[in-house]
């Protein structure tokens, strides 16, 4: 802080009366339901968009739970039926010495998922409770989840792809499981929560702590 | 660069002259930039303009090899199984129709938008709306809308993550079964390279303001 008498202050198009299109970037006069430029939908910065972000990380973890608990992946081999869940599938990539691979499915269906349930929840509650992460360290959190999240889809097509190429009649045939299906809504609720939030409410903590 | 607005006159309010940062709603003076240079906000950073020469060119090329690739890579077998004298072949489409049978034939329909229909429509979007701004032409008609949608379908279009769930397939079965990789495998991959490419040179910001200002000249 150079200047504490005069600390680096920034207008944002709320504080002014507009609202700022997070689209286009067009400034819109306040009020405004579609924005100029762009003709996209406006919403201004606010708490109560944050309802959404809870909803969808709520349906996340919902399905979340069976993605987990029921098989994801049926073989039949020469007769004998196994069944894999997601944890189960990992550990027999690793005992088979594929540590590569298997680091790459742990990661998309396990640590991203969970950590991605945190960082939202965490995000969301840091807009109206004094943060121990920096608003730029927050975005930064918010874009890393944005960016991220989609690729724990993986899982889903490994699914598809093994089903559609095992398929030697008594030899070998694999067949999906119903955790493919929640897996897949899991992924996609989590993009939606991670798509509602947004960043702009970030700054609002940081805008009290200068006044 | 563009010059941050803290504390404005009256007469420096007028909305059009501005621009709001996305990330965080910070207002900014809407100024010219030079090519190849990056105006980022003045408080989190995020790009607000980023013009390259050609950028809308390349875009609308990249594009173009997209959609070329995905067809191939919809059409053409990418793997093929050989073990005790039989061979199954799989095509996209095989996988898209893996979930076909009993209750999840949702999650085929998924499959299907994500890994095909998706992209080719986010492709065919930019191609729209970018290649008459390449050409140097008015905007095509609804070109705002038909752009909007191509960003929104962004994190939905995921053929570059289906090519990742085939590598991670092909290890799984290599122990059980000779594997061939057939060429849409390969079209798949250079998608991938594709995507990295169109969405570095992509700056959305940039992209609205041509537009913009297209529609008015």
């Amino acid at each position: 802080m150079e200047n504490p008498e005069d600390p680096p202050r920034f207008l944002t198009a709320a504080e002014a009366g507009l609202t700022g299109c997070r689209t286009c970037g067009a400034v819109n006069p306040g009020g405004a339901q579609t924005c100029y430029s762009c003709r996209s939908e406006l919403t201004p910065p606010s708490a109560a968009s944050l309802q959404r972000v809870w909803a969808w990380l709520a349906a996340g973890l919902i399905a979340y739970v069976p993605a987990n608990i029921y098989p994801m992946l049926r073989t039949t081999t020469f007769g004998r039926a196994s069944e894999n869940t997601l944890i189960g599938g990992i550990a027999e990539l690793f005992s088979h010495g594929s540590y590569g691979v298997a680091f790459i499915v742990f990661f998309a269906s396990i640590v991203i998922p969970v950590a991605k349930f945190l960082a939202i929840g965490y995000l969301a509650v840091s807009v109206r409770r004094p943060a121990t992460l920096g608003s730029h360290g927050r975005l930064v959190l918010y874009e890393v989840v944005e960016f991220i999240g989609r690729w724990s889809m993986i899982d889903v097509f490994v699914v598809a792809i093994l089903t559609a190429l095992v398929q030697l009649d008594f030899a070998a045939a694999v067949f999906p499981g119903i955790a493919a299906v929640s897996f897949a809504l899991s992924v996609a609720f989590t993009m939606l929560a991670a798509q509602s939030f947004d960043p702009r409410l970030i700054w609002n903590a940081e805008k009290r702590e200068y006044e | 660069m563009l010059r941050l607005a803290a504390r404005p006159d009256k007469d420096e309010m007028d909305p059009e002259q501005l621009i709001a940062c996305p990330a965080c709603d910070v207002l900014h003076r809407d100024q010219e930039v030079a090519k190849h240079a990056v105006a980022r906000c003045a408080r989190c950073g995020t790009v607000l303009a980023a013009p390259k020469s050609g950028a809308m060119t390349r875009i609308a090329m990249l594009s173009l090899t997209a959609l070329i690739l995905l067809a191939a890579a919809a059409g053409f077998p990418f793997l093929e199984l050989q073990a005790q004298g039989l061979s199954h072949r799989a095509s996209v489409l095989d996988a898209v129709l893996a979930f076909s049978r009993g209750p999840m034939a949702p999650l085929s329909l998924a499959t299907g938008l994500l890994i095909v229909l998706l992209p080719a429509a986010r492709y065919g979007a930019l191609v729209y709306t970018l290649a008459p701004m390449a050409l140097g032409w008015h905007p095509a008609p609804h070109a705002a809308a038909v752009y909007r949608w191509a960003e929104w379908l962004k994190p939905w279009a995921m053929a570059e993550i289906f090519i990742i769930g085939v590598a991670v397939a092909l290890v799984k079965v290599s122990g059980l079964a000779r594997v061939g990789l057939g060429p849409a495998f390969w079209a798949f991959a250079a998608l991938l390279v594709v995507t990295i490419l169109t969405d570095s040179t992509i700056c959305r910001l940039t992209v609205w303001k041509t537009l913009k200002t297209r529609r008015g000249s």
